[in-house]
């Protein structure tokens, strides 16, 4: 309690040092987990509040509670000195307390305008739709939000940046007093991160309290006035952003310090495991070219859109390119689907893991040996103690954290379900592994782990390929790093020679050259 | 067999359990059980080897197709034509019977019905159209098709007496009709390839996550397409079934089956979805609509006050199902 | 020339109506005649009702596979009543029928959650039974000439049938254009999550919408029997599949939140001139029916087509 007033008496950029929204000692529980207990917080009006914890800390939970889709066990939320219970979104709405998700609640084949007034429009003659104030009301709020798009476009065709502008508007249709962003930067490419930054700003200008749930801590320190820290459902800490460092934030939120003990000898290089060839896809990519040895492991870095992802795709077999060779083990084999390349030993661990990773419904064994089922089968029948057995020995071998092997893989936490499908890819004995965003939306301990494991298979004798757009995962785990700008290889780097304001560059077209 | 006991009994509503997630696990068998008790007590006749025998032949043509159908819910579709295949390939089998051999009569139905199969197959699995507006469409070209063969009149075999191929429909092995002893053999059968064969896994794959199942390396295409050849093929036997026990066809002999399959289905607990699903529970279902057709009949009423009750059983079942899963009687719309 | 193009890919369901009246006119002296066309406006009435209810219905996301069945009950009070009732009362009964089954469907799918294609089949199979039960399996005929008159009748010399087809078709397109509800229709087909949060009831909407349908397909069947002077027990089989293919032909989507009635009235038209094409061609009925599954086949692949340029992702 005590570091509470400490808080409170310091002097910060915050106006006003009433808090405008409170949790007293909240606590949920869910069958079997008790995901908050007795948390405090307070968020004041004019501030951008972070929220930090690993996965499964109760940020989710709590910010659920604040918008009303939970109702706590016990404690209370107060709003301007009053209780408020907020059984329903629509009730907190009203009480001024928005979210704004990760997964948009928009209609991709309405207008921005409609879109934006969803539910809400305004009528003419009572049953009918008034499209021009409806149109103009929105242009008003659009201009506040700097942005370039029209009212009667189609919001399906706007990038995912605008949508989540759109979504902002949303909420201001209802002049919220708190609104609360979750990972709002996850498919924003740098610049539109500065503009989702300049907004979240003027909404703090304007008096609203932000509450803002990120795992990037760049953006936590740029962004934000406070930071409140969360582990185990517990409530650790509050810190004036001034006034603290990453360190210090992240030992409160994991309660130990992170091993940055990956240490990086020069790789032994086997062969070219797979070499790439002026490889191009209409739109997506063009004369992408770069080789993987056996023992290495090579870091693509980009923003969303760079075409990294497609690229792996297209090795795979997923997509057909226009042009260009793709050569394992120095042969030419065309590889026209997923199943042509495991059989020559390529693996991918996909960027969704809900969407292309997993059967959800299927248990964690089956899952595991999907990708391979034909050789746990003879004559079709299957061998299910051999499955089992693989099962286990990647449980182990990963630190798969589950009931058991017939357990369903949906409810497992992000980590863990990762962990299956690299499991599963794994099984299948691969020698070239490319790995997509393996730590998206991971909580820093399966995180540390998975990057131990990219540099163990590397020394073990595959060839792997890291994607990823997290700047410190793929510093942490590469050898090499590729940039990749706007569908083209802008620049390769070898390990020693990297510096994080070079690799910027390179990722924002800034370099122009191809090494 | 065992599981299924032990499961029951660890299951019972009580502390941990709510009375509706019994339901939601076993309430088809609660359902069946029910079935028989409310009937035999209602009439005498029920409980007779007999009539339980009358009930299995019953249900066994609309159970063979949906042996097949299951297949192909299981992995994420929908055919409706089967009910316009099983007048067609009737039709044909019982037409040719006469014109060729029985024997040749039943090579060149299953010939037809399976390349009717795989036209679906083709439509749904490789170009990846809608399977309910593709087995709509087919529905209605089959139906055409086979107005075309017959010209518009009915077909039936001269002597009816003197064919071995009485044997489908009308004669029994070991004191069982055999109509119920194909379709509960198939049905093991079907059942072993869909929990114990790679087969059957990869289909449960690629309806639960068609998307996951492509990366990893199965091949979509071909397995949609092989559910299509296998709900033809089971489409087919039914139609031997049928054939041999009318020996004669109208052309539209088949009109509705669709419906009173896709119900058995539904009531087995097989989601539309894709994903999960089994052929025992698809036998139960089965019989269940079976069960209160012939309960139904033996009390007087006349056949069509089944759809009556089919249509609120499939409802409650499907609710309770879902219920259970969601811990909430009503839904939160 | 962009415009057309445009309008062209959007709704090419227009483009196609377009080609077969040109062809037919060739191909056929009785076709391009004023008689003629007003033929085709009254067969496609029946389909076109339901279809313009199945509409609203599609763009929500759902189905219903019962407007068969209630097209045969409906028709059934209809002229069954009419001895006991006379000819408004029974014409009433047979529209509430249709509101009544279209109210039991919404009010299972909204309290259930049970998803509107099983609700709806579990109709098709039940509300037949009904008709067979109240019908004992015949048909009816109406004694009073002045119900079959009215199938025949004209307004302005365009038969009253088609008049209020159209009637009814543009109240459908202003309603879902310019009205709250209307606009809803794609807010809850399309992100039904979104619509929840948003505010609005989904459950009400969606009973609303199977209620319009069912009407739809009441009206539908009683307009239908006044053309016959008379009722059958398998009055409206295979309607559903006529009506979802005139909505699909139409553009509307199957995964829900994109569609019109124009588009709709488009695909209805189609289905009807093929028919009134292939009829004075004397092309024999059954191949009709195959012709049909086919042109449904093309148009599916088509529009996978264009969604699939849409979307540039990779998946099942």
């Amino acid at each position: 309690m005590s570091t509470q007033v400490d808080v409170k008496e310091s002097i910060g950029p915050v106006s006003g040092q009433k808090p405008l929204l409170e949790l007293k000692n909240v606590s949920k529980s869910f069958p079997g987990v008790k995901a908050l207990d007795g948390v405090d917080l307070d968020v004041r009006a004019g501030e951008v509040h972070a929220l930090l914890g690993e996965n499964g800390a109760g940020k989710s939970t709590l910010m659920k509670i604040l918008a009303g889709i939970y109702q706590p066990d016990t404690g209370e939320v107060v709003l301007e000195d009053q209780r408020v219970q907020m059984r329903t979104p629509l009730e907190a709405r009203d009480h001024g307390v928005l979210l704004i998700h990760q997964e948009l609640s928009l209609v991709p084949d309405m207008t921005v305008g409609e879109n934006v007034f969803l539910g809400n429009m305004p009528r003419m003659a009572k049953w009918f739709v008034n499209n021009g104030l409806l149109n103009r009301r929105c242009e008003g709020i659009l201009e506040r939000l700097n942005c370039k798009f029209k009212p009667t476009e189609r919001l399906g065709s706007l990038s995912i940046a605008n949508q989540q502008m759109v979504e902002i508007a949303r909420a201001l249709v209802f002049q919220p007093k708190v609104v609360v962003f979750d990972e709002p930067t996850a498919s924003l490419t740098d610049y539109e991160k500065v503009v989702l930054f300049g907004v979240i700003r003027e909404l703090r200008e304007s008096g609203t309290a932000i509450v803002y749930i990120s795992h990037r801590m760049d953006e936590i320190f740029e962004l934000s006035d406070r930071i409140s820290v969360l582990r185990d459902g517990v409530y650790q800490e509050t810190f004036d952003t001034a006034q603290t460092n990453e360190d210090e934030v992240t030992q409160r939120m994991i309660g130990r310090d992170l091993d940055s003990d990956i240490t990086h000898e020069p790789p032994e290089l086997g062969e070219k495991a797979l070499q790439v060839s002026d490889l191009s896809v209409e739109g997506l990519y063009s004369g992408v070219s770069f080789d993987v040895h056996i023992g290495e492991v090579v870091g693509f870095y980009g923003l969303v859109g760079a075409g990294r992802t497609e690229v792996m795709e297209t090795i795979f077999g997923l997509r057909k390119p226009d042009s260009g060779e793709i050569r394992i083990n120095g042969k030419q084999l065309g590889i026209n689907s997923p199943s042509d390349a495991i059989d020559q030993g390529l693996g991918l661990v996909p960027e969704s893991r809900k969407e292309q990773g997993l059967v959800l419904g299927m248990s964690c064994k089956d899952n595991t040996t999907l990708a391979n089922i034909s050789t746990f089968t003879k004559l079709g029948w299957i061998n299910a103690a051999a499955e089992k057995e693989t099962f286990e020995e990647y449980r182990k071998k990963l630190r798969i954290k589950t009931p058991g092997w017939d357990y369903s893989t949906q409810n497992l936490s992000g980590g863990n379900q990762q962990k299956v499908v690299i499991g599963k890819w794994l099984s299948t004995s691969p020698k070239i592994l490319i790995l997509d965003e393996p730590t998206r939306g991971i909580d820093v301990g399966s995180k540390s782990e998975i990057h131990h494991l990219i540099r163990e298979l590397a020394k073990s004798g595959l060839a792997v390929i890291v994607v990823s757009s997290e700047m410190p995962e793929v510093l942490t785990v590469s050898d090499r790093i590729i940039g990749m700008y706007d569908g083209r290889i802008t620049r390769c780097f070898d390990r020693s020679e990297v510096t994080e304001d070079l690799l910027i560059r390179a990722i924002t077209g800034q370099v122009a050259e191809a090494s | 067999m065992k599981a299924w006991v032990e499961s029951l009994k660890s299951g019972l509503p009580g502390k941990d359990v709510s009375p509706l997630q019994f339901f939601g696990k076993h309430g088809i068998s609660v359902a069946f059980v029910v079935c028989v008790v409310v009937f035999s007590l209602a009439s005498s006749k029920f409980l007779s080897a007999d009539n339980f025998f009358t009930v299995v032949m019953q249900a066994s043509i609309i159970g063979t197709i949906a042996l097949g159908v299951t297949f192909v819910v299981i992995g994420g579709n929908l055919d409706l034509s089967v009910g316009s295949l099983l007048s067609f390939s009737t039709v044909l089998v019982v037409d040719l019977h006469d014109k060729v051999d029985p024997g040749m009569a039943i090579v060149l139905m299953f010939l037809f019905t399976l390349l009717i199969g795989a036209v679906n197959g083709y439509l749904i699995g490789y170009l990846r159209l809608n399977s309910l507006i593709v087995t709509l469409g087919m529905l209605s070209a089959i139906q055409g098709i086979t107005l075309v063969y017959t010209g518009g009149k009915n077909v039936d075999i001269a002597d009816q007496e003197n064919t071995w191929f009485a044997f489908f429909g009308r004669e029994e092995l070991f004191g069982i009709p055999v109509p119920a002893l194909l379709f509960i053999t198939l049905g093991i059968i079907l059942q072993i390839v869909l929990v114990k064969t790679g087969f059957g896994r990869k289909i449960f794959a690629i309806g639960g996550n068609g998307t996951a199942a492509l990366f990893s390396g199965l091949r979509r295409n071909r397995l949609v397409f092989s559910t299509y050849l296998l709900s033809a093929f089971t489409t087919g036997c039914a139609a031997l079934i049928l054939g041999s026990r009318v020996m004669g066809s109208q052309n539209n002999v088949g009109e509705g089956y669709e419906l009173l399959v896709l119900a058995g289905v539904i009531l087995g607990g097989t989601s539309l979805l894709g994903g999960s699903g089994s052929i025992v529970r698809t036998i139960i279902g089965v019989l269940i609509l079976a069960l209160i057709q012939n309960g139904l009949l033996l009390l007087g009423y006349p056949y069509y006050t089944q759809w009556l009750v089919t249509w609120g059983v499939i409802i409650v079942a499907v609710w309770l199902d879902i219920a259970a899963k969601r811990g909430k009687l009503l839904s939160t719309y | 020339m962009k415009r057309i193009f445009a309008i062209a890919t959007k709704q090419p369901i227009w483009l196609f109506v377009l080609a077969i009246t040109i062809f037919f006119s060739f191909s056929s002296p009785y076709f391009f005649d004023l008689n003629n066309f007003s033929n085709i406006l009254v067969q496609a009435s029946t389909i076109g009702l339901i279809a313009l209810g199945m509409t609203y219905v599609m763009i929500n996301g759902n189905i219903d596979l019962s407007v068969g069945a209630t097209v045969a009950l409906a028709a059934s009070l209809a002229v069954g009543l009419q001895p006991a009732l006379g000819i408004p009362g029974a014409v009433c009964v047979g529209l509430l029928s249709g509101i009544a089954i279209g109210a039991l469907n919404g009010i299972i799918a909204w309290k259930t959650g049970v998803d509107a294609f099983i609700v709806t089949l579990g109709a098709m199979i039940g509300v037949r039974g009904l008709v067979f039960i109240y019908t004992e399996e015949q048909s009816f005929y109406a004694f009073d000439f002045a119900y079959s008159d009215f199938g025949s009748s004209t307004l302005f010399s365009v038969p009253t049938l088609a008049l209020i087809f159209i009637a009814l078709t543009i109240l459908a397109h202003l309603m879902l254009k310019y009205s709250v509800h209307g606009r809803n229709v794609f807010a809850v087909g399309g992100n039904r999550v979104a619509a929840k949060e948003a505010g609005i009831r989904v459950g009400p909407h969606m009973l609303i919408n199977f209620i319009l349908v069912g009407f739809l397909a009441a009206l539908s069947g009683i307009l239908l029997s006044t053309q016959m002077g008379a009722s059958t027990p398998n009055l409206g089989r295979n309607y559903e599949l006529w009506a979802i293919t005139a909505v699909v032909l139409g553009g509307t989507r199957l995964t829900g939140g994109f569609g019109s009635i124009i588009g709709t009235f488009g695909g209805v038209l189609a289905i009807a001139i093929l028919r009134n094409g292939m009829n004075l061609l004397q092309v024999p009925s059954f191949y009709v029916l195959i012709i049909l599954g086919s042109i449904l086949i093309i148009v599916l692949i088509i529009d996978k087509r264009f969604a699939e340029q849409q979307g540039q992702g990779v998946g099942a």
